[in-house]
């Protein structure tokens, strides 16, 4: 039985159709990472799974139950929660109050600022400062600690790495791999694809609103992901979509 | 596909309101002055909201203190008369006197965004009810007659205002109409859009939004020049009331924001409702009021925009329309 | 008067103005909306206020704790219904809807009671005609001395109570945290679980019963009719615009400087009293916003 079920969803801004049809599902205890070009469908997907965007069509389903038409906050407390693209942590809030905000949504999990702070120990010294004033690596590391202050059963991660220097990226990463260790389950767009490789079991390449590959991300052969990636046919280049 | 500016449609309603015009003109030589004196309301109805339409629909500047354009016209009209000046002059003289103030205000209003904008306005409204109360020469609080326009045969005096006011109010509707026509009416209109993607398309928004303020002060100056000549008594607290934006903004709303043919019907319509309810008081101004903010919340686009959009109607040529080509 | 007593005077008016504006400072803080009836809500307050005080003859403040349920109950409603529906449209849609909501209250309360004017002055009894006088005495020119009216006290401490209370509540508890990330980024804390429309119900349940309080202070202090709410706006926007837009003590300083000009204005003519307090208005809109080039960071008409 799969924790996420994503079935036919059909997502547009206006007249533009950012996601096709897409079918997913992800495992309990699984990571699974979602890759593709820009403008591939991927964070329109998992602001769909989180209730940021309304889909045109299609179900998403959390232990087979459907939550389409549940609003954002209502799915944080059934367990979905989203790191967006871009942080948007809350500058005039501190990092304390930043975590601490969160905690509400569903009580009673093993994530508390303590715990979180274990896997962020550089935070520690930043606790009380405002937001706005932490580097981009330690405002990530934010934004997944807030995520997980929510106790979450399925995290969603939007291009954790973006805008980050390699260090930054490592540490998250690092950390990451803890919160996975736990058990946590995660679907996560990467746009760096070794690392999304490292981390994940499954990977899932999407191109122009549609999945084109699926697998395990260790015994994919690599040349397929490129091809799938940049919808390149195998005998030569051309055409899109497999 | 061509792109044509001119339908039948619109060519038979220019034609018609041409037709409009004249026979207005013929009413003070028809009607009564008690029918005149209502006409004329009508059209000052007609212009203030052009006018108010003009600041919100096209420039997106929401104001709730255009009174102080209408009080200080009414009042010029009665200071000017008062120094001598034959009145229907005096009239003519305060309209651009009381406009041209527009022009320094214009300066530092126009910086202000939404809510400070609006209300900025209404203060300056205030200050300046509170500074022509303050002068006993002006009747203070409790108010001044045009008494110049006594001497003048009551039919006579109705004739002449009213039509004084077709003429400036089908000045100011064919203002904005050729303004909406020109490639700065253009500019306007994606400002209505838009009003970011128009300045990142290199449209001057701030010149714009000054001519719009400019147009909408003068506008309303006459709006209270007319007033004056019509009711010819006037006091602080009903000239500058804030009344005025609230008739201004529930003829707008209704009729159609941002359209040129909304304000019109909106007019109308409030003409006539004020002519049936004559008695006023406050249920017909609830129901203003609520009728307002439910068109605000529920259908923006107001009457007149709402037919628009549903006919695909365009009966004053003001956009560029696309058409297959048969 | 001395110059001195206008000043404290002017301090004392000026917290009840700073009263009147921690509502629409609050919900502009929170919601980025100036409701445009938030004169007449207060007004709204108090008559609910006289109403209880006519039907129980118990003191206007214990009847104000009667009243406050009934305000948070209209806070929540209108969020709910009119504000709601006007936040997800546009810029505009907010002042129209307020705009013709004000215009509803007004005519619906003129409708109820009539034109005439009313006051709780009387049934607060000692608090509205106690006062003391310090250092008093004759002078040359004219009376010395300083006036210190218990109401004006009251009104002065409750004010900073208010505020205090509030600062509080926004950096201390965590409703208020969840307030201060709405107002940030209302879709960033939808996906931390937080909705938004139960927090901006919050602020304006909060925001319309200090309304109301401002009512009930209007009410004891002076006269109130139906029509009496727009002035009341014009004040507590003034009060919020002096002290500097988004700005919680910002607002109460706004509030005292708007009553000092205001007594100022009135040491030189009477009439002159509530036109002091629009030049500084204007003066700080002029000076903040220029008509002049002052800062080029990035600001744009």
């Amino acid at each position: 039985m799969s924790l996420l079920a994503v079935e036919d969803l059909d997502c547009r801004y206006g007249l533009l159709q950012a996601v096709r049809g897409v079918s997913l599902q992800v495992a309990e205890r699984e990571t699974v990472a979602l890759i593709g070009a820009n403008g591939a469908g991927k964070s329109t997907l998992l602001r769909a799974i989180a209730g940021a965007h309304q889909p045109h069509a299609g179900r998403v389903k959390l232990d087979e139950a459907d939550v389409t038409s549940l609003s954002a906050h209502a799915r944080v407390r059934r367990g979905i929660a989203l790191v967006p693209e871009g942080r948007r942590l809350f500058a005039g809030l501190t990092v304390d109050e930043n975590l601490r905000v969160a905690a509400a949504s569903r009580p009673g999990g093993r994530w508390t600022v303590r715990t979180v702070i274990e896997v962020f120990p550089f935070l520690q010294a930043r606790l009380h400062s405002p937001a706005a004033t932490l580097s981009g690596g330690e405002q990530q590391a934010v934004a997944i600690g807030r995520a997980l202050m929510t106790n979450p059963r399925l995290l969603l991660l939007d291009e954790a790495s973006l805008g980050l220097a390699p260090v930054a990226v490592d540490a998250v990463y690092r950390s990451l791999g803890d919160v996975i260790r736990e058990g946590a389950t995660v679907l996560l767009v990467e746009q760096d694809l070794a690392r999304a490789l490292k981390v994940a079991d499954r990977v899932v390449c999407m191109l122009e609103g549609r999945v084109v590959l699926e697998g395990d991300a260790r015994s994919l052969d690599r040349d397929r992901i490129v091809n799938a990636y940049f919808g390149l046919r195998r005998a030569g280049v051309g055409g899109a979509g497999t | 596909m061509t792109v044509r500016r001119w339908t039948r449609t619109s060519k038979l309603f220019t034609g018609c309101t041409g037709l409009v015009a004249l026979l207005l003109a013929s009413v003070p030589l028809v009607f009564s002055p008690d029918i005149v004196q209502k006409t004329t309301t009508l059209l000052i109805l007609i212009l203030l909201a052009a006018m108010w339409n003009a600041l919100a629909g096209y420039g997106g500047l929401l104001s709730v203190g255009q009174q102080a354009f209408i009080g200080l016209g009414a009042y010029g009209t009665v200071l000017f008369a008062g120094f001598g000046v034959p009145p229907y002059v005096a009239m003519l003289l305060a309209v651009v006197v009381a406009g041209s103030l527009s022009i320094p205000i214009s300066l530092f209003a126009l910086r202000l965004r939404a809510a400070q904008f609006a209300i900025g306005m209404w203060v300056i409204a205030e200050v300046a009810s509170i500074v022509v109360g303050l002068d006993q020469g002006l009747g203070a609080g409790t108010g001044i007659s045009l008494s110049q326009l006594y001497q003048v045969d009551p039919n006579y005096r109705q004739a002449y205002t009213f039509w004084l006011a077709l003429a400036l109010t089908v000045l100011f509707l064919a203002a904005i109409f050729f303004l909406l026509r020109s490639p700065l009416g253009a500019s306007l209109q994606a400002i209505r859009d838009d009003e970011d993607a128009a300045r990142s398309l290199g449209v001057r928004v701030a010149a714009r939004k000054r001519l719009l303020f400019v147009l909408a002060g003068f506008g309303c100056a006459a709006a209270g020049v007319l007033i004056v000549a019509n009711t010819l008594f006037i006091e602080p607290g009903s000239v500058f009331s804030v009344q005025w934006s609230a008739y201004m903004i529930f003829m707008v709303l209704v009729g159609g924001l941002g359209t040129f043919e909304g304000p019109i019907v909106g007019a109308i319509l409030l003409f006539a409702i004020q002519t049936t309810f004559t008695q006023g008081g406050p249920w017909y101004l609830v129901g203003l009021g609520a009728t307002a903010a439910l068109f605000a919340l529920l259908l923006p686009k107001g009457l007149w925009g709402t037919i628009e959009e549903r006919l695909g109607l365009r009966l004053l040529p003001v956009g560029y329309q696309v058409v297959e080509k048969k | 008067m001395t110059i001195t007593n206008a000043i404290l005077q002017g301090i004392f008016l000026g917290a009840f103005y700073a009263v009147l504006a921690c509502g629409l400072s609050l919900m502009f803080g929170v919601m980025r909306i100036i409701n445009l009836a938030h004169g007449d809500i207060a007004v709204l307050g108090a008559y609910i206020v006289l109403v209880i005080v006519q039907g129980t003859g118990i003191s206007p403040l214990i009847a104000f704790a009667i009243a406050l349920p009934v305000l948070i109950a209209i806070g929540y409603v209108l969020q709910l219904t009119i504000l709601q529906r006007a936040l997800k449209a546009g810029i505009l849609t907010p002042l129209l809807a307020t705009f013709g909501l004000s215009i509803v209250i007004q005519n619906l309360l003129l409708l109820k009671f009539s034109p005439d004017v009313h006051s709780l002055g009387a049934s607060a009894g000692a608090l509205t005609t106690q006062s003391w006088s310090l250092f008093s005495g004759e002078s040359g020119a004219g009376s010395t001395g300083i006036t210190i009216p218990a109401l004006g006290l009251v009104v002065l401490s409750v004010a900073v109570v208010i505020f205090a209370a509030l600062q509080l509540f926004l950096s201390r508890t965590r409703p208020g945290w969840r307030m201060r990330a709405t107002a940030e980024d209302p879709d960033a804390a939808e996906l931390i679980g937080i909705d938004s429309r139960h927090v901006y119900a919050r602020a304006t349940a909060i925001a319309v019963a200090i309304a109301g309080l401002g009512g009930l202070f209007l009410a004891i202090r002076s006269v109130f009719d139906p029509v009496s709410g727009p002035t009341q706006l014009i004040f507590a926007f003034e009060a919020v615009v002096i002290g500097g837009m988004g700005s919680l003590w910002g607002t109460l300083l706004g509030g005292l400087a708007l009553g000092v000009a205001q007594t100022l204005g009135a040491q030189v003519n009477p009439e002159y009293a509530a036109l002091s307090g629009h030049l500084l208005f204007l003066a700080v809109l002029v000076i903040r916003f220029g008509g002049v080039r002052l800062a080029r960071f990035g600001a744009s008409a």
